[in-house]
């Protein structure tokens, strides 16, 4: 058992280290052009909802610690406590979701989505040496790739999280089982680990006040 | 059960600790610090990754050794993939600039 346990656990590690080659990928990209583009990056990071960001990354916090809680009361066979950790998980997940919808709609109505209704005039009045529409847009097509990969990440997390509360509801784990809570959480931390980086890199680039 | 079971105590630590650095680098991004502030976003934002994948994802306490290898030989390709092509990109000329 304990073999199995371990050998499942790992799989689930090396499943997890390829999702790191996929996002890094994306960051690799986002540091070269932040690097060559600064001043469009860091006027753009600047129009980003900040405190919807930060309250969005205290929520994914909560929901690591409820996932880890979960899988303490699998362990203990505590099946109601489980239940109810499983779909605090859930919820939390889907508030993640929906304050990034607002933030998203955000975008969409000040004409900061790439394409070709892109507006780049109230990014110009807050920079004060010009900017580049096409860079600032690459900004945001970055910023809808990464947190677009990261949003649909969730989205399967929580179809995951779902299924792990039916199948705890119906008493399937207990000490002697519960592999599925322990490596889908591993998953969930996984995502919100990409999203502890995500955070710093796109909503924090410069927030320095303006001389 | 060998299995090792964590005290809650310790995860509501790490949540309150994870919770606290999360105000403390929403909060330093807006203090001049030149160019600190992306060192201190950055090794913030790693602390918070780091005792997530050791206490939340139970790395201290494994038992299996290879997932430890996994884990370091991960970050070492990521790292191989940002500097060798960083120390490309920041030695040419951005297009448009020169």
């Amino acid at each position: 058992m304990e073999q199995q346990r371990n050998a499942a656990s790992f799989g689930m590690w090396l499943f997890l280290a390829t999702e790191i080659m996929f996002f890094s990928g994306m960051f690799c990209a986002y540091l070269i052009y932040r690097y060559w583009y600064f001043n469009e990056f860091a006027v753009s990071s600047r129009t980003l909802n900040l405190p919807l960001g930060t309250v969005n990354t205290a929520v994914l916090i909560c929901s690591s610690l409820t996932v880890a809680l979960s899988v303490r009361a699998a362990q203990m066979g505590k099946r109601i406590l489980l239940v109810t950790l499983l779909v605090a998980t859930l919820l939390l997940g889907l508030v993640f979701l929906g304050i990034k919808g607002v933030e998203w709609k955000e975008k969409f109505d000040e004409h900061h989505v790439p394409g070709y209704s892109f507006d780049v005039s109230k990014l110009a009045k807050e920079s004060p040496i010009p900017i580049d529409a096409q860079r600032a847009q690459l900004f945001f097509s970055l910023y809808f790739a990464m947190t677009g990969m990261h949003a649909l990440h969730m989205i399967i997390g929580v179809g995951l999280f779902t299924w792990l509360t039916y199948k705890a509801w119906k008493g399937a784990f207990g000490p002697e089982y519960h592999t599925p809570v322990e490596n889908f959480g591993l998953y969930w931390h996984f995502v919100d680990i990409i999203w502890i980086y995500l955070f710093p890199l796109l909503y924090l680039i410069d927030r320095k006040p303006l001389h | 059960m060998s299995e090792h079971t964590i005290s809650s105590k310790t995860y509501y630590g790490i949540w309150i600790l994870l919770l606290i650095l999360t105000g403390l680098t929403a909060w330093i991004a807006t203090v001049d610090l030149g160019p600190l502030n992306t060192i201190v976003a950055i090794a913030i934002a790693t602390v918070k990754a780091t005792v997530v994948v050791l206490f939340f994802m139970h790395v201290k306490y494994a038992s299996e050794k290879m997932t430890k290898v996994v884990i370091v030989s991960a970050i070492f390709w990521m790292m191989l993939l940002l500097l060798l092509s960083l120390t490309d990109y920041t030695w040419r000329f951005a297009p448009g600039t020169n």
